[in-house]
């Protein structure tokens, strides 16, 4: 029966997130783009939301259980107050979903209670690399069975918090799969390279990690020695790359129709041309649109339909595109002052352009 | 609780229709563009039975109807779906035949009218028809030769004569979907816009229904088209067509309101998420085939690759398939939020700009695609894309959809956006 209302318990989540996205990541988005840091007792303010450890059933220290849609829902409030805080907060969910997702019983026990238990701390993951196209399903980085244990060799890119990490999992192909190890990071072989400088996410710190014959044992390759189904992982990824999108460019969109509802030109409000209100309305439309396919993206994965894989790469595809239209239009509706810093929307479309690039970046 | 799964009785009901849209559409649907104003009557026979075997279709569920179902739905807590339902059907249909489609008879945009602004008394006097034997139409005439979009520039009058107490209609409508069926071919009925004081505006807008056999009232021209050439579309000229008073919907005083006009605006919250779902019904006719034929072909759509590692025919699929999805589900979710009398004309209009935008781009990019093969007419591509562009044009064109959705998100009045 098609239903287009959250739950009451997901609504009571979505506004506590709404409130923490308006009072905290916003206000601290601007100063953290320039000083490439976002402060930790904001990124601290957002893990206690608690949307990771509500994901997490009790036997592993959480208190409930994972939905892809709650999880799409909080992740675009979230990204409604800032993309890279979203991120920075939501970095552990990259180390603890694929556990939950694809672990062994026993990595399941040992892996995800310290994560969940204690303050955010950044257990992260390592999947992008640095190629132009750059394929998750086809990994330059490779692994190799030596003996009981894997040997790793190849170069990552994108990582989060990999300076600072104390876990991570390394995403290798293993004879053409793509298959998760659980890595220390100061593991042997594993040389976290310069802090990534880029177009957007500025306030995420982002790593190169260099991967030198780092030799894994045989327990802790993810899903144990028969390995794991890499399809929930990506899925899970686009997701939620779709849903902060979607979040981000309603965003973006909101400040552009504060604005033309402000700003006169030649006697009238900016939105009262048709060419700024046919934009406007187009805007809205098409992150209405691409809203619905996402968080049908999550109930297929929640229900596992059997197209769930397809959508969720479908959402990401639409919601990467309408994420440039609506931040490039954010800015083109602000005129010459969108090009300004004082106003965030060149923000979001630095940050609108990654959709395109990101890649397991973020899970729910 | 959010959910995507089409409820059970939709699920059937759409087996029943695509059976119907293979077999009865499909097959026929070249016949019946290159004969244009030929009727399908054995398509419409078969579908009055069926219509009325499930109690009839409307774009404006009866209220006593809904009345009665929401007394069942806090016995059975079966939340209301009729709009999804009929958007499910409708979709189907335009999947077969976009024209065809057109033909259904009853429960088009003048019994919505009528059920919308009608009386009880009305809704019986006219709506009834529809589930006799023979097959019966209906239509709704606003357009005028020059009044469009601008539908506040109607000059068609109705005067009430007194003395007989009867509404005399003068004017010409132009553009009138099923106009011939509703007229010429059926007992039916056309609910006429006319204004009953030339100096107040929209304010002065009433709708009347005009039944088939009333004197003064005739059908002119059967226009030819580009596409949905099994649909007539035609004009009517109105001399001195004198109706029963009791033939007008809503109050027959004029205030200084805009409220019979704000009746027909009403409709447009269920019609325009219809029309979207009939864009969606022909844009995934195309997708289905363009696949095919490139499967066929040997072409096969990578999902899940990256972008920079297909083929521009894969993206453009891909890109098709986005549109399509997403465009189909905001059209649901605007006729969900119908369902559930939540106020939805942004959403409404959303969905016909998203739905009129996506099936133009999608037959576009197909009949291209597909190269000389596309370009045939051995195949129904090239009706698609003809048939496709309708959905831009009527229940408001793109452009007045975007002004609707625009004004919705500044919070302007018609006057601030023009
Ligand atoms: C096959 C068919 C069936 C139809 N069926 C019916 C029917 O059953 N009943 C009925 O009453 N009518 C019907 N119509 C009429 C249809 O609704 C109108 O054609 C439509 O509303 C546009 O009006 P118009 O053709 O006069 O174009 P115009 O109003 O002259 O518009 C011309 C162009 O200007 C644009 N435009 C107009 N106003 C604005 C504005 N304010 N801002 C920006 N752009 C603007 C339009 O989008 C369009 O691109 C039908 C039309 C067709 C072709």
């Amino acid at each position: 029966m098609y239903s287009f209302s959250p739950t009451e318990e997901q609504q009571m989540l979505l506004d506590a997130i709404g409130r923490y996205a308006e009072n905290d990541l916003r206000p601290a988005a601007r100063e953290a783009d320039e000083e490439t840091h976002f402060p930790p007792n904001i990124i601290e303010k957002g893990w206690e939301m608690g949307v990771l450890q509500a994901s997490v059933p009790d036997e592993y220290f959480g208190f409930g259980e994972h939905s892809a849609v709650t999880g799409v829902l909080a992740a675009e409030a979230m990204a409604y107050g800032d993309l890279s805080g979203t991120l920075a907060v939501m970095v552990p969910n990259l180390f603890v979903l694929p556990l939950l997702f694809c672990g062994t019983e026993e990595q399941k026990q040992e892996h995800i209670p310290p994560v969940i238990e204690a303050e955010w701390k950044p257990y992260t993951a390592a999947l992008m690399e640095p190629k132009f196209d750059f394929d998750p399903n086809d990994l330059a980085t490779v692994a190799e069975a030596d003996g009981e244990d894997y040997v790793l060799r190849g170069e990552k890119a994108f990582v989060p918090f990999a300076a600072e990490a104390e876990k991570m999992i390394v995403y290798a192909n293993l004879d053409g799969e793509t298959q998760g190890f659980i890595v220390s990071a100061d593991g042997e072989g594993v040389e976290v390279g310069q802090r990534q400088k880029l177009l957007g996410l500025n306030a995420l710190p982002l790593f190169t990690v260099n991967l030198e014959s780092v030799r894994v044992p045989q327990r802790d390759r993810l899903g144990g020695p028969e390995g794991h189904d890499f399809a929930p992982i990506i899925d899970s990824s686009r997701a939620a790359l779709a849903a902060m999108a979607v979040g981000m460019s309603k965003a973006a969109f909101d400040y552009a129709v504060e604005y033309a509802k402000d700003r006169e030109v030649f006697g009238v409000k900016v939105a009262q041309k048709q060419a700024i209100a046919f934009m406007i309305a187009e805007m809205g439309t098409e992150i209405e649109a691409i809203r619905m396919l996402v968080w049908e993206a999550a109930w297929m994965l929640d229900n596992g339909q059997r197209e769930a894989s397809k959508t969720a790469y479908l959402a990401l595809t639409g919601a990467a595109n309408m994420a440039m239209m609506v931040t490039d239009r954010a800015v083109q509706i602000l005129g010459g002052h969108g090009y300004i810093r004082e106003h965030p929307v060149e923000l979001w479309m630095r940050n609108g352009r990654g959709f395109a690039t990101f890649s397991g970046l973020a899970m729910v | 609780m959010i959910d995507f799964s089409p409820p059970k009785p939709i699920k059937q009901m759409n087996n029943v229709v695509e059976t119907v849209a293979v077999n009865m559409m499909r097959p026929v649907s070249r016949y019946f563009d290159e004969n244009e104003h030929e009727i399908p009557w054995d398509f419409i026979n078969f579908m009055h039975t069926a219509v009325k075997s499930m109690g009839g279709i409307s774009m404006a569920p009866d209220e006593k109807k809904e009345k009665k179902k929401d007394a069942d739905k806090k016995k059975k807590k079966h939340p209301p779906i009729g709009y999804q339902r009929l958007a499910h059907m409708v979709e189907m249909l335009s999947w077969g035949d976009a024209g065809m489609y057109l033909c259904v008879p009853g429960g088009m945009l003048g019994s919505a009218a009528v059920s919308a602004a009608g009386t009880p008394e009305q809704k019986k006097r006219f709506l009834t028809r529809f589930m006799g034997d023979e097959p019966v139409f209906d239509a709704m005439a606003m357009t005028e030769p020059q009044a469009g979009s601008d539908t506040s520039a109607i000059r068609a009058t109705a005067d009430l004569d007194e003395e007989t107490n009867e509404w005399i209609l003068n004017g010409e409508k132009i553009f009138v979907t099923a106009g011939d069926k509703a007229l010429e071919q059926s007992n039916g009925f056309i609910v006429v816009w006319a204004t009953i004081d030339t100096d107040a505006g929209r304010a002065g807008m009433r709708s009347f229904v005009v039944e088939a056999g009333t004197p003064g009232c005739s059908v002119t021209k059967m226009e030819e088209k580009l596409g949905i050439r099994a649909s007539d579309t035609v004009s009517i000229v109105l001399q001195d067509c004198r109706v029963p008073y009791e033939n007008i919907l809503g109050s027959p005083t004029v205030k200084k309101t805009t409220k019979g006009f704000k009746g027909a605006m009403k409709t447009f919250d269920a019609t325009r998420p219809i029309i979207a779902a009939q864009a969606v019904g022909i844009a995934r006719a195309t997708l289905e085939l363009l696949k095919e034929e490139l499967e066929k072909n040997g072409v096969t759509i990578r999902y899940g690759t990256p972008r920079q590692k297909l083929t521009n025919i894969e993206r453009e699929v891909i890109d098709m398939e986005v549109q399509l999805r997403s465009a189909w589900l905001l059209t649901l979710k605007a006729l969900w939020m119908a369902d559930n009398k939540i106020h939805n004309p942004k959403e409404a209009s959303m969905s016909k700009v998203i739905g009129g935008d996506v099936v133009v781009k999608i037959t576009q990019k197909a009949v291209a695609l597909l190269g000389p093969l596309g370009y045939s007419r051995d195949m129904l591509l090239e009706k698609w894309f003809r048939d496709a562009k309708i959905t831009d044009l009527y229940e408001g064109t793109g452009q007045i959809n975007r002004l609707v959705v625009a004004r919705h998100i500044l919070g302007y009045r018609g006057s601030q956006l023009r």
